[in-house]
């Protein structure tokens, strides 16, 4: 086995990086797994795979991560804060690396009241920053929180999320730096639909000096209809869809709807291709994993390596 | 103070169902501030015990009515034992702990909670009461401009605001300020926003609920 992850070679080639996102099914069926890495495979450079994502139960992230592996596919275990101790994220940590997962998204998560058991009592032991700062010691030092010397550490790559289009605005330059001081290899951001305010962002940081110091990832998910662009304004947190965006969703027929959503999303990408500071695309493509081929392709980022 | 609010008639008069003569043992202090039970709700509540065994067709219920300045104190509690003990049980309408101080002194008078204990907090307004401190018993609200994360952000976040703020809100509820944009706001005006800068070590839980029960222990005090 390798140390090094395919996405931190591509990143660390300079190469402008694909990843997907994989949703674990809410059930043990390994085969929902498997045909989404057969949708994906090939055409991004490794995947997401969510923690409980919105709070709800589902197969575990490392399950579905090592599943993916078997199936070909490079997975990025996303790990939220909310369900579990410091104790049980890194022994999770040291199991996921023996399965030969090898990159890591450190989160804070949705908060439970969202999800399907908003009675759950929830950990937040320690926050995200924390979190990549402990997978950092681990690698980097061989120590867990302890200071124990761990017998083999886990070498994983270390991503962290930004959201620009979350408040204070001023402060997220700020919280960007802690989290590549903290250790964060690689950015994921927040679905870009307000491209001003991404703009704002990425020059502020790169004011700052920190998209030298990390490879910053641009999320874009397609939209299926205009109720989703809607939907996703109104309804789901830390999202900025400008109106504009909803009323060119509202502008074509409901069945030419999901057509316009791809264009939007192919534009976003070329317009994200030329920001300085956008090493990479995280394509977001929420249980519509048979559309990341077509716009991979359309985008122009084929062929991945 | 501590918060609490009545329980509902329903539940009430499940729990007292067994017994006929009760004792509706008010605190004066914190739960009287925030409307829960203090003297005039002692007075309420048997009242309104009353009207319900009537409108049922039940036996109305022998209710005496006390209260004394705080439940969480021996030299308080003693007031009330000639009351306890002419009683089937004891309908405290204190907090979690007044509840406990008057089981722990008086070993075989049952005690039922007439109140859920929500949390240490102030009133806002009049008739509003927000929590603002957990008791983790490891303060570190002078780093934060005096406004606790730990207890008022959603995530418990040390290192700054989660993807989920907006406007000034917590994602978990549009009514509720999102914690770090006040801290961030307040450091700001205070000019200490550096506060944030550096990396905010885990916190350590041991001095909270984390470690067990609390004690504290005051060997001055102790005679």
């Amino acid at each position: 086995m390798t140390n090094i992850s395919n996405l931190q070679k591509v990143l660390k080639e300079g190469k402008f990086a694909v990843t997907a996102e994989c949703g674990p099914p809410r059930g043990a069926n390994t085969a929902v797994v498997n045909k989404k890495a057969g949708l994906i495979k090939g055409f991004v450079d490794a995947v997401n795979v969510t923690d409980n994502q919105t709070a709800i139960v589902r197969m575990s992230s490392i399950a579905a991560c090592s599943h993916l592996i078997q199936a070909g596919c490079e997975p990025i275990m996303q790990m939220v804060v909310r369900d579990r101790n410091r104790i049980a994220l890194q022994s999770d940590i040291l199991g996921a690396w023996s399965l030969g997962i090898k990159n890591i998204l450190c989160l804070s998560g949705d908060h439970q009241t969202f999800g399907s058991q908003p009675d759950a009592l929830n950990v937040f032991d320690i926050d995200s920053m924390h979190l990549i700062r402990t997978v950092k010691n681990m690698r980097d030092e061989g120590k867990d929180m302890s200071g124990f010397n761990l017998d083999e550490p886990p070498r994983m790559f270390i991503g962290a999320a930004a959201n620009p289009f979350a408040d204070p605005f001023e402060y997220r330059v700020i919280r960007l730096a802690k989290k590549i001081d903290a250790g964060a290899d690689f950015i994921q951001t927040q679905c870009i639909y307000n491209m001003d305010r991404f703009k704002k962002w990425i020059r502020l940081a790169d004011d700052e000096g920190l998209t030298d110091k990390v490879h910053i990832l641009a999320g874009v998910t397609p939209l299926k209809s205009a109720g989703m662009a809607k939907y996703m304004k109104n309804k789901v947190a830390g999202m900025d869809v400008p109106d504009s965006v909803i009323k060119r969703m509202e502008s074509v027929p409901k069945e030419k709807a999901s057509e316009e959503g791809i264009k939007i999303c192919l534009e976003t990408i070329a317009e994200l291709r030329e920001i300085k500071g956008v090493h990479g695309i995280h394509l977001m493509a929420i249980e519509w994993e048979e559309k990341v081929a077509e716009i991979v392709k359309n985008a122009g980022l084929m062929p991945r390596s | 103070m501590i918060v609490g609010e009545q329980k509902p008639i329903a539940e009430i008069m499940e729990i007292i169902e067994p017994y006929k003569k009760i004792l509706i043992l008010g605190c004066g202090t914190c739960v009287k501030t925030c409307f829960a039970g203090g003297e005039d709700e002692v007075a309420v509540l048997a009242s309104t015990i009353r009207l319900v065994c009537k409108k049922d067709g039940k036996e109305i219920k022998k209710i005496t009515e006390q209260t004394v300045e705080r439940q969480c104190e021996n030299e308080f509690i003693q007031e009330a034992s000639q009351n306890i003990s002419q009683n089937e049980a004891v309908l405290s309408l204190a907090c979690g702990a007044g509840v406990q101080a008057i089981a722990k002194r008086f070993p075989k008078a049952p005690v039922l909670p007439g109140i859920n204990t929500t949390f240490i907090g102030i009133q806002e307004k009049h008739g509003i009461f927000t929590e603002e401190c957990q008791g983790c018993g490891d303060c570190k609200l002078g780093r934060f401009g005096a406004i606790c994360p730990i207890t008022r952000c959603s995530k418990k976040l040390l290192n700054g605001p989660c993807g989920g703020s907006q406007k000034g809100k917590c994602e978990v509820n549009a009514n509720t300020d999102c914690a770090w944009q006040l801290i961030i706001d307040r450091l700001t005006d205070l000019g200490q926003l550096n506060n944030l800068i550096d990396y905010i070590p885990p916190k350590n839980w041991q001095s909270s609920i984390s470690g067990g029960p609390r004690t504290l222990i005051r060997e001055d005090h102790i005679v």
